[in-house]
């Protein structure tokens, strides 16, 4: 059982390096986070924060587009590309259950992404520790900004699978992939706004705007460091809805959503035609 | 002995269309079986089927004396797909030491096997840069991987040369000799008749014909030609001896059923003054491969 997770993870480990997405994965990362280090550098001494919980905001703002956008591209081609090219069959007469196939993907790409974000928010908590001896104090959020960042990438991962298996054709998957991420990501929070700006402070906005919030995993990881982050008062916009959400509420969105997420990409899979 | 594979009753139909009605077979170790059939006639779904890709609609399937598809049946079982395909961005090595991993065998072993079946240069190179042939023989490489009971193979020649086709069937045999079951479907009728024990040709999802080429021979009962090479002048008593044969240039064809064939010999040999030659023509294996696959108005 686990011998068969460790070389389907192996193998998928080949694949993402021989097509270069391992490089892209961690090239986007760095850069990002360098840009956004050196851009957030500006407000540090009006706010009273040490300059690393600020880049930790900063980055959390870019990760709930970043990462849900490397994990669906890292994804999407995961089952339809095995049905296009005619590898799934055989591998499916192999002594190997789908849902380990499924399970060694998920490993390999998880461990892709650690490493782009170990890269990417590495470099820029480096700089700012560099340029800021107060900066150590802000470890902690960038921890969990980084374990948060690993559970919305496997929740998007889930969904990129799920996607995948359901449209059976690469092409068709990227399309979708596309699509769940400007719904759930960009079109999401833009309609939330609308609704909170038309409502004015009605049942929609004390009532439904927080738990539509903590439904969305994009969201709740957002919800959750910001609440967490001492740097919490530098953010704004959705994230000001930050302060009436308890913490308990957007940790158990961010932890159910991956497996959430995993467990609906295995039942697709399951029904998958060899 | 029990057999490796048994199939009874088998039936699946797609929508409305009878992919294989009321199909049974069974396959002992050791033994090579080849399954023949036109395009479309159910060789391709009855494999999947007993490989446990596809449900069947009815019948028995006991395979390596397991269920299709268990987990003790997927480990006793080596398939070679039509048109095997693999990632084109892995190289032939990471490619076999994966499906070594997925048997618990070890990959160290994936170089000797890719040599085995010729590809010893080309084990670094990606798959991607490899033709049809060398592809065929990464998936004839997957399917020798730890010692499989039942290896059930989907045209394994096709895009082979002539010296792999040996060289392949070479392979066969050894795994034969150590006691592995062998189905493999093909087109190539001639190499199957003498490289398997016995012949099955499915037709329209029916098993219209089973046994080996001599016992099909006879079943059909098709006719035997006879040329006859008449001596100069020869050939109007010649023709007057066999009044139904066909005239040629210097001499007559004259055809007549299995059973006549030694007493028909007889007759031209008394007449062995007038004759210059005899050619006995047994009905070639098309023959009785179409004579099989046609009698469902296929």
């Amino acid at each position: 059982m686990i011998a068969g997770i460790l070389a389907t993870a192996r193998i998928e480990a080949n694949i993402a390096r021989r097509n270069r997405w391992v490089l892209i994965a961690v090239l986007l990362m760095v850069v990002f986070s360098l840009v956004l280090s050196a851009a957030g550098s500006a407000p540090t001494g009006a706010l009273g924060a040490d300059r690393l919980s600020v880049v930790v905001a900063s980055l959390t703002s870019l990760s709930v587009y970043l990462v849900p956008l490397v994990a669906l591209l890292m994804s999407f081609d995961a089952i339809a590309g095995e049905v296009e090219r005619g590898t799934l069959p055989l591998l499916l007469t192999y002594p190997v259950a789908r849902w380990e196939v499924l399970a060694g993907k998920l490993l390999a790409h998880v461990l892709i992404l650690i490493v782009a974000l170990a890269a990417g928010y590495g470099a820029a908590a480096l700089v700012a520790i560099l340029t800021d001896p107060q900066a150590m104090a802000g470890l902690g959020a960038l921890w969990r900004l980084t374990w948060t960042s690993v559970l919305l990438g496997a929740t998007f991962l889930g969904i990129g699978y799920a996607v995948s298996a359901l449209s059976r054709r690469a092409s068709g998957a990227a399309g979708l992939a596309v699509g769940v991420w400007l719904g759930l990501v960009v079109l999401y929070d833009l309609g939330l706004l609308a609704a909170v700006v038309a409502d004015e402070g009605g049942f929609f906005t004390t009532q439904l705007f927080p738990v539509a919030l903590l439904a969305n995993p994009a969201d709740a990881f957002r919800l959750f460091n910001l609440s967490a982050a001492e740097a919490g008062a530098a953010a704004s916009g959705v994230a000001g809805a930050a302060g009436m959400i308890p913490q308990w509420q957007s940790l158990t969105s961010v932890v159910v959503w991956p497996i959430a997420a995993l467990i609906l990409a295995a039942q697709v899979f399951r029904k998958v035609d060899a | 002995m029990t057999s490796t594979l048994t199939i009874s009753h088998l039936t699946k139909r797609f929508g409305g269309v009878h992919a294989l009605s009321d199909v049974s077979l069974s396959v002992a170790p050791g033994e090579r079986v080849a399954l023949l059939g036109h395009n479309g006639a159910g060789k391709s779904t009855m494999m999947k089927i007993m490989l446990g890709l596809i449900a069947p609609d009815s019948g028995d399937i006991t395979v390596c004396g397991a269920a299709p598809g268990d987990a003790e049946a997927r480990m006793k079982v080596a398939y070679l797909p039509e048109n095997v395909a693999f990632h084109p961005a892995l190289t032939g090595l990471e490619q076999v030491s994966f499906y070594m991993r997925l048997r618990n065998v070890d990959p160290r072993g994936a170089h000797d096997l890719l040599a085995r079946v010729g590809l010893a240069d080309a084990a670094t190179r990606r798959i991607g840069t490899f033709s049809k042939g060398m592809r065929q023989r990464v998936g004839l490489a997957q399917a020798l991987i730890g010692h499989p009971r039942l290896l059930v193979l989907d045209e394994p020649t096709s895009g082979l040369d002539p010296v792999s086709r040996r060289d392949f069937y070479e392979l066969l045999d050894g795994l034969a000799a150590d006691g592995a079951a062998i189905l493999l479907s093909s087109h190539a009728l001639t190499e199957v008749e003498a490289r398997t024990d016995r012949l099955l040709i499915l037709s329209g999802g029916r098993m219209v014909a089973e046994g080996s080429l001599h016992e099909l021979r006879s079943k059909a009962a098709l006719p035997v030609s006879l040329h006859i090479s008449a001596m100069n002048g020869h050939v109007s008593e010649l023709m007057g001896a066999f009044p139904n044969a066909i005239r040629t240039d210097a001499g007559l064809n004259l055809t007549c059923t299995q059973d006549d064939k030694l007493a028909t010999l007889a007759r031209i040999s008394d007449l062995r003054g007038m004759v210059a030659d005899l050619e006995v023509i047994p009905p070639s294996l098309e023959d009785i491969y179409s004579h099989f696959s046609r009698r469902d108005g296929q």
